[in-house]
């Protein structure tokens, strides 16, 4: 039985941490219309910069500041940020899909950095020998990770009523009307470039805040955990909640963090031996058929906070019908 | 009386189809003439034209090419049924030159090199520019070659978005008057035109449009002088105003 | 150097023709295609299929063609390829993107291509397996073009580059020359004006995917020739192509051409300086310089 509840917590705190990144990812794509392709980027730049800001220090290896946590985790999402700063700034004035390419590229870029740079990162090895913050009080067992599953609930919870007060906010009303009308926006004398910057930023940033946690919570991080699968996996928890809709996109994590740990366990349960090799690439169809499908046949989610109405007119078939104009 | 060629009846349309701009406006075009729309800005005249061009959705009505119901036609089948539509602005392909404007919109010609060089005999400014980018010619020329463009298929009809919009009073007379000329050839032609006197002098037949409604239409030369016309652009009596 | 420099212009021959496609699709479509680089892998495993095939069916187009590793059944199996995949990115349209293009913008389309990305590759990782290919397990050897500095050819290279070198020239004439290319440029100058001449828009699009996926596998094939066959060349060709398009100006043809010359010089020259663990991050390194420095690209146009 406590191995059912220890492990439910152990899930709940996984899910929660990707929820985090989802609602940051949602202030992007949901309320701005920012397309990121490289969520593992900004997560990873969270989990490297909290290792190494509040790390012990290694052998033959730059880091291991031992800063007090929080500092470290402050450190991370700093990070996340300014790598978001120096790419929104090139790309947010240029074409819509620039920002995907360059995002994109962000994260392969990272990756193989992370992967290389052996004498900050520690390489293929990862970062080890992390501390979790107040592990002498806590223990490593389940008291500890209960404790750390409650913080990272009331991390999301702040998280969630952070993004909430800000779409309401008049910063949230200029994304609106930015989204609704650019040119009248600007004529307004409003800079949707500068507007969809600081959302960018601030979406980035709390995309970082989920990778510290993860970072703490394994106290270890690795260019395993910064694979392209991560931003997919992301991605399709928001489309599956319904982007701009936070309480979606909150069930979407668990919901796909769910299939996506039941299917590799079925899999690894259930296929033949064989098959096992395949488990990933079975999985990673899955992810990318939740996203089609999903924009195919309910590209408002499957929890819609509110009824959208389509008129479609007497459609020709012609440029409208085709996206043009 | 000559038969009426495009006939539009009660269309209601506009850029989405909750947002109608034209309320049930009909209208008729007769062959071999010259029929013009005017009225003040926001009319919904350029709308009326781009409808009709196949361009935007169509809630209700009908146009009808003489007896054929072309409402629902896509732009490229428009232009093989002989409907040909000159827009107001980017209307050449910038990025190609004159040849290669000419020679694509007369790809499925007989023989375009013989139609080409009629049309060169018939616009000599283009023919010195054949191989310059359209992009380089100027605003008078550019509205030469659309007109070139749209009547290289030899269509029945022209429908045209102000073509003498931005140009020099000079370059529109000009415009203007290859118009008309185009309609002693027996070509016919919708024009829709904001200058009202220089439109109302050389068209047959005027319609006046405003606020997405017809109001008034006659003979061309008797509209000059009907005192209803100021009324419209002056803001009074019209039907259909809130 | 002077080897990175050869090496640079034959990778840059396979990501040219990659890039062509890529930037008609994302100037006409007016979407950043993720999946592109998939349609090289479907390229490149479909000839694969069919030279297995023709070899054991027709033993005589097994043989060799003079020094190049290339057999007569490989160069068929290109062309029957050139088909299937262009007709492949057709389907693919007609299943995923069209609906798409009709619901929702252009950011929607470049997320279903992430997603599509995702499902071809890992599709292609199940039916052929995870393991690498070869067109011939043959050693192909090198010509020595000079000793000092040294210099090597593998005559298959030399191959590479004279053929993409030839499809370029035909497609500038078929941009150049022929009404059908002038009604390509049209559709991706102003689409309503194309139609409004009579360009059937359907049919273009259709051409573009034809052409995109016809140029796709030959660039699959040639990198299949240089390198090897594995599932996952997509997700390492997609960011070089992508710079290369936005290198060259996404639209233009020629852009692409100079564009994937320019990145696979680049990333060659750059192992020069940099350990070759980070060649992967040397495309966006050039994404970057073009943003600081051109962003619309060296033939590009601004457009919203």
């Amino acid at each position: 039985m406590i191995g059912v509840i220890s492990y439910l917590v152990f899930f709940t705190t996984v899910a929660a941490i990707l929820g985090i990144a989802v609602l940051g990812l949602n202030l992007q794509w949901g309320n701005t219309g920012l397309f990121n392709g490289g969520v593992v980027a900004s997560f990873g730049a969270g989990a490297y910069g909290t290792l190494i800001l509040g790390g012990a220090p290694q052998e033959s290896q730059l880091g291991g500041f031992e800063l007090f946590y929080p500092l470290a985790l402050l450190g991370g999402m700093a990070a996340a940020g300014i790598l978001a700063w120096a790419v929104g700034r090139l790309t947010l004035r240029l074409r819509h899909d620039y920002l995907a390419i360059a995002t994109f590229g962000v994260a392969v870029a990272f990756e193989n950095v992370m992967r290389n740079a052996t004498t900050i990162t520690g390489g293929a090895q990862g970062i080890r020998g992390f501390e979790r913050p107040f592990r002498q009080m806590l223990g490593d067992g389940f008291t500890y990770n209960l404790v750390f599953l409650i913080a990272v609930l009331v991390i999301l919870c702040a998280v969630y009523i952070f993004l909430e007060r800000l779409t309401v906010s008049p910063f949230g009303r200029l994304l609106r009307a930015i989204r609704e009308d650019e040119t009248a926006a600007r004529s307004l004398g409003k800079s949707p470039d500068r507007v969809r910057l600081i959302s960018f930023v601030t979406g980035s940033v709390i995309i970082g805040l989920a990778g510290g946690l993860y970072g703490t919570f394994y106290a270890f991080v690795s260019p395993q955990d910064v694979l392209p699968i991560l931003t997919f996996q992301i991605w399709a928890m928001l489309i599956v909640g319904g982007a701009g809709n936070a309480k979606g996109a909150l069930a979407g994590a668990f919901l796909i963090w769910g299939a996506w740990t039941f299917s590799g366990w079925a899999l690894s349960r259930f296929a033949p031996v064989e098959a096992q090799l395949y488990t990933g690439s079975i999985q990673f169809v899955l992810i990318g058929m939740v996203i089609v499908g999903m924009l195919l046949w309910r590209p408002q989610g499957l929890f819609p906070e509110r009824l959208i109405v389509s008129q479609p007119g007497r459609s020709r078939e012609k440029t409208q019908a085709e996206g043009f104009t | 009386m000559p038969e009426a060629l495009l006939r539009i009846e009660s269309l209601t349309a506009g850029y989405r189809p909750d947002l109608p701009i034209l309320r049930s406006v009909s209208l008729e075009a007769k062959a071999g003439e010259l029929t013009a729309i005017i009225g003040p800005n926001g009319a919904g005249k350029s709308t009326l034209i781009k409808a009709v061009a196949g361009l935007l959705s169509i809630t209700e009505g009908r146009v009808l090419l003489e007896d054929t119901d072309i409402t629902v036609l896509a732009p490229d089948r428009l232009s093989l049924a002989g409907i040909a539509y000159v827009p107001q602005n980017d209307n050449v392909f910038r990025t190609l030159t004159i040849q290669q404007n000419l020679d694509l919109v007369l790809k499925s010609h007989r023989d375009p090199a013989k139609r080409v060089q009629a049309l060169f005999e018939r616009f000599p400014v283009l023919a010195e520019k054949r191989r310059d980018k359209a992009g380089s010619l100027s605003g008078g020329q550019r509205q030469f070659l659309a007109v070139a463009l749209a009547l290289a298929v030899e269509p029945r009809l022209i429908l045209m978005d102000e073509p003498s919009a931005g140009l020099s009073p000079k370059a529109a007379e000009e415009v203007l008057d290859h118009v008309k000329q185009l309609t002693r050839q027996g070509v016919s032609v919708l024009l829709v035109e904001q200058n009202v006197k220089q439109a109302l002098r050389r068209a047959d037949h005027c319609y006046v449009l405003a606020e997405g409604r017809n109001q008034i239409d006659g003979p061309a030369r008797d509209l000059l002088d009907d005192p209803a016309l100021g009324r419209i652009y002056l803001g009074g009596e019209r039907k259909g105003a809130a | 150097m002077i080897q990175h420099l050869v090496d640079g212009i034959l990778v840059g021959s396979f990501l040219s023709l990659g890039a062509i496609g890529l930037t008609m699709v994302m100037h006409i479509l007016r979407f950043a295609n993720f999946s592109h680089a998939e349609l090289l892998s479907i390229g490149a495993y479909c000839a694969l299929v069919f030279d297995r095939l023709f070899e054991s069916l027709l033993p005589v187009l097994a043989e060799k063609i003079g020094p190049l590793s290339m057999t007569g059944a490989l160069l068929v199996s290109i062309l029957i390829s050139m088909v299937v995949t262009g007709l492949s990115a057709v389907l693919i349209d007609k299943l995923v993107f069209r609906r798409v293009r009709q619901k929702g913008g252009e950011l929607s389309m470049v997320f279903a291509s992430f997603g599509m990305s995702l499902v071809i590759r890992n599709v292609i990782g199940l039916v052929f397996g995870l393991s690498s290919e070869l067109y011939s397990r043959d050693i192909a050897f090198a010509m020595v073009l000079s000793r000092d500095p040294l210099l090597l050819v593998k005559p298959d290279q030399v191959f590479v580059l004279i053929a993409a070198l030839v499809i370029m020239f035909a497609l500038y004439l078929l941009f150049s020359r022929t009404t059908i290319g002038f009604a390509l440029r049209a559709i991706a100058e102003n689409p309503s004006l194309a139609q409004v001449h009579g360009v059937n828009l359907k049919k273009m699009i259709a051409l573009v995917w034809i052409m995109g996926g016809a140029l796709g596998a030959i660039a699959g094939v040639f990198y299949g020739l240089s390198y090897q066959i594995t599932p996952v060349m997509g997700r390492d060709l997609v960011l070089p192509i992508f710079a290369a398009t936005i290198v060259g100006g996404i639209g233009s043809v020629y852009g692409a051409v100079l564009g994937g010359f320019i990145v696979g010089v680049a990333s060659n020259i750059a192992l020069v300086v940099l350990p070759s663990g980070y060649s992967p991050s040397v495309p966006f390194l050039m994404i970057l310089l073009i943003l600081l420095i051109r962003p619309n690209g060296l033939f590009g146009e601004a457009r919203a």
